[in-house]
């Protein structure tokens, strides 16, 4: 008996098998738009119905700010309903892949920009371009077009900052350089404006015993940035651009190893912490703020934590300029793309709901909540000598020069994976600059060539 | 239970009778079933039928054959993953066991020890700490100013104090050294139950018989254990093979890639880097091995318990 079962079980699961094999492969392309059908239009839909929303926005001061967005703008159309489902970004980027292939995705997603994600689902057709509400709306007017380019792709997916626009952003971030104005003015050094610059900052620290840099890569997430930020400053705008976006260059190129040299000499001498690859991210953002180190590269979404833990006015953050460069150039851009998806039934809907909480109206609700809007209203100021006087000139000045550049993540699907580990191989001086760059190279040209 | 052994033996035809169809039995079944079958069976299915297939979670797929298999074996990443985890086996399962047979005798023996019950709680406490609450405590214990680096430091030993997560040497041991404080109560508790089921008088007789502790250990203990031993490698050996959680909380796989594991790479691949081929490839490598060492492990255990 016991064996007539198996057998019947083995022969159960054959046949399954058989028949799934057999069956259609997964993921048979992805099913046309249905947005396309409506023509475009300021006036939503009428009748009452439901905007599923999915954001990022679920932490303090953003999270407040959100619901704050979503409030107003269920009062001015009274016949729309917010549901709204709000995740960290991590457990968003793992599980927005799945809401989307479902027959009934969100209206709204906020989704990040890149070959890894926005790319995909284009791909998959399950984001509706929005160039038409881009002119009903106005926004290539409103956002700098350096940052809409983040948010475009070509329809079949595979090439980044060209054709159709998916999405527009209500933040703006960067990365750069925080300083302790105390520290520096006990080394007798001004705020660093280029690499050489910052180089000779970090000797005369760990000369005088001051932890030059703090710096905590455990999570493997922040090596990203500071390739980046050192890589803007060897490499310039330019190249960097276009390397990330596959359009030229390699990672093995004469700057960027010298970058990934720069990094490891830094390491080397001790500038950064021996135990980098031990520390936790926050432990590394802690110890900055309690005054224990002269610099730390960190993006603006530390801005509040930092400026509250070392005082407004003992911290500064400035973003590196290239050599024979006169602008600064650093690694940024903008907040998760708020893209519309090509299921959802009221598309003029979510694109009112999509500019009423990134355009013009929502900046000053961004600033109120410690953020950085992506375009600061005209006439903003903010009290001279402080963080976010620093934060918000840099931003003006880097936006008006377009010399932001891309985090380097988006440049393939596996891109996070491998230059988070070559980090911490980088910085445990494991590989070698030319070793560390033709890792990089490698998924970089396989995914490259793909594409074309 | 013997009642019916005795019914069955002695009334054949009636037992027959009983194996006829009988839908209703199938009623009871299937609510398990069911649940079995939409949640463990489907997927596992679907599953395999990914790992034929490139595809990155969301356009369209193509055909790949073996090659996801294959890459088990020839992908220098994924091989590694497979090799951190058979070290991890020796500090989730091996030691464990080990640890847990030594307390045993430690503990079995204690009648005058008092508070047995409070050790032995505090043993299997790990056990129901919530794996993140447990990766978490464990990452600000091995932290650069962390517990274990001033420890060191108060007994003379701060030279070999290190950030111990983000060293390429000793970060696959540290994370193996939480497997060990997780593991170490669950098979100790095992193997006291098991203890206590031994019959004394066997003891008082191997001890009659001039048996010493080391003797009575491995005459009498051990070869009565042997299905809580059998229980106690399945656990810890499954939970070392499936073991994600950890490796998550504390290391992503750093420094580098020198604490990958194939459930980490699988999870990876899946929902962040867009090869759930490969990923569905490395999940029923892992299946598979899971299954085979189990089957392994139940030989251990004894004929009429099996």
């Amino acid at each position: 008996m016991k064996k007539q079962f198996t057998a019947l079980a083995v022969g159960a699961l054959t046949a399954a098998t058989a028949l799934l094999l057999a069956g259609c492969a997964p993921g048979t392309s992805g099913t046309g738009s249905d947005t396309s059908k409506v023509t475009a239009s300021k006036t939503v839909e009428s009748g009452k119905y439901t905007l599923t929303v999915w954001d990022q926005n679920n932490t303090g001061d953003i999270d407040t700010a959100q619901k704050k967005l979503n409030a107003e703008f269920e009062k001015k159309y009274p016949n729309i309903t917010i549901k709204r489902n709000s995740q960290s970004f991590s457990d968003l980027k793992t599980t927005l892949k799945l809401a989307l292939s479902g027959n009934n995705p969100p209206d709204v997603v906020q989704a990040n920009q890149g070959y890894p994600d926005m790319g995909a689902f284009v791909s998959g057709g399950m984001l509706a371009p929005l160039d038409d509400y881009s002119s009903l709306y106005g926004w290539a007017h409103y956002f700098p077009s350096n940052l809409l380019a983040l948010n475009t792709f070509s329809s079949d997916g595979k090439h980044w900052q060209t054709g159709n626009l998916y999405g527009v952003s209500n933040t703006g971030e960067f990365v750069g350089v925080y300083y302790n104005k105390k520290i520096l003015s006990s080394l007798g050094v001004d705020a660093p404006k280029t690499l050489d610059d910052l180089t000779a900052d970090l000797a005369k620290a760990k000369a005088a015993g001051v932890e030059p840099m703090a710096y905590g890569d455990l999570e493997k997430v922040r090596g990203i940035q500071l390739y980046g930020v050192v890589q803007a400053a060897t490499a310039g705008a330019k190249a960097v651009q276009d390397l990330v976006a596959g359009k030229a260059g390699a990672w093995t190129d004469t700057a960027n190893v010298d970058a990934a040299a720069t990094i490891q000499s830094w390491a080397q001498k001790g500038y950064l912490p021996a135990d980098a690859n031990g520390v936790s991210q926050d432990a590394a953002v802690a110890d900055f703020g309690k005054g224990k180190a002269a610099f730390i590269i960190d993006g603006t979404w530390d801005m509040s934590t930092i400026g509250s833990a070392l005082g407004q006015s003992n911290a500064g953050m400035v973003a590196l300029t290239p050599a024979g460069a006169s602008a600064p150039v650093t690694q940024g851009g903008e907040g998760l793309a708020w893209a519309m998806t090509s299921k959802s039934a009221h598309p003029n809907a979510a694109a009112a709901y999509i500019d009423f909480i990134s355009g013009r109206d929502s900046a000053q609700t961004m600033i109120d909540a410690n953020s950085l809007p992506t375009v600061l209203p005209a006439g903003h100021t903010s009290q001279a000598g402080t963080l976010n006087a620093s934060v918000y000139d840099q931003y003006a000045s880097l936006t008006a020069g377009k010399s932001i550049v891309p985090y380097l993540d988006y440049s393939t699907p596996t891109f996070y994976t491998t230059l988070t580990a070559a980090m911490q191989d980088l910085t445990a001086q494991k590989t070698t600059p030319q070793q560390f760059t033709q890792t990089l190279q490698a998924d970089y040209s396989g995914f490259v060539s793909g594409n074309k | 239970m013997a009642q019916t052994l005795i019914a069955t033996a002695t009334d054949a035809p009636r037992t027959r009778a009983r194996r006829r169809w009988q839908p209703a039995a199938y009623l009871y079944v299937a609510p398990s079933v069911l649940v079995l079958a939409a949640f463990i069976v489907v997927p596992l299915l679907q599953t395999f039928q990914y790992s034929f297939y490139d595809w990155n979670g969301i356009g369209a797929s193509t055909w790949a054959g073996l090659k996801n298999y294959a890459a088990v074996f020839t992908d220098v990443h994924l091989r590694d993953a497979f090799l951190h985890v058979s070290v991890l086996l020796l500090f989730y399962a091996a030691i464990p066991v080990i640890l847990g047979l030594g307390l045993t005798i430690v503990l079995s023996h204690a009648n005058r020890l008092r508070g047995v019950g409070f050790f032995r709680t505090v043993l299997f406490l790990p056990q129901v700490i919530a794996s993140v609450v447990v990766g978490t405590i464990w990452v600000s214990i091995y932290a650069p100013h962390g517990l274990l680096n001033q420890a060191l430091g108060m007994v003379g030993l701060g030279d070999l104090s290190r950030a111990w997560l983000g060293d390429y040497t000793f970060a696959l041991i540290a994370i193996g050294f939480i497997g060990t404080w997780v593991n170490t109560g669950l098979c100790l508790v095992l193997f006291l139950g098991g203890v206590q089921n031994i019959e004394p008088s066997v003891f008082e007789a191997a001890r009659i018989d001039g048996a010493g502790p080391l003797r009575e250990f491995f005459g009498v203990t051990l070869p009565a254990l042997r299905g809580q031993l059998a229980i106690a490698l399945t656990l810890t050996v499954t939970a070392t093979l499936k073991s994600f959680d950890i490796v998550y909380i504390t290391t992503q796989g750093g420094p580098g890639t020198s604490t990958t594991v194939p459930a980490f790479e699988a999870f990876n691949r899946a929902f962040n880097t867009g090869q759930v081929g490969s990923a569905a490839a490395v999940a029923i490598a892992l299946t598979v091995l899971i299954m085979v060492i189990s089957w392994l492990i139940t030989r251990l255990q004894p004929k009429e318990t099996a």
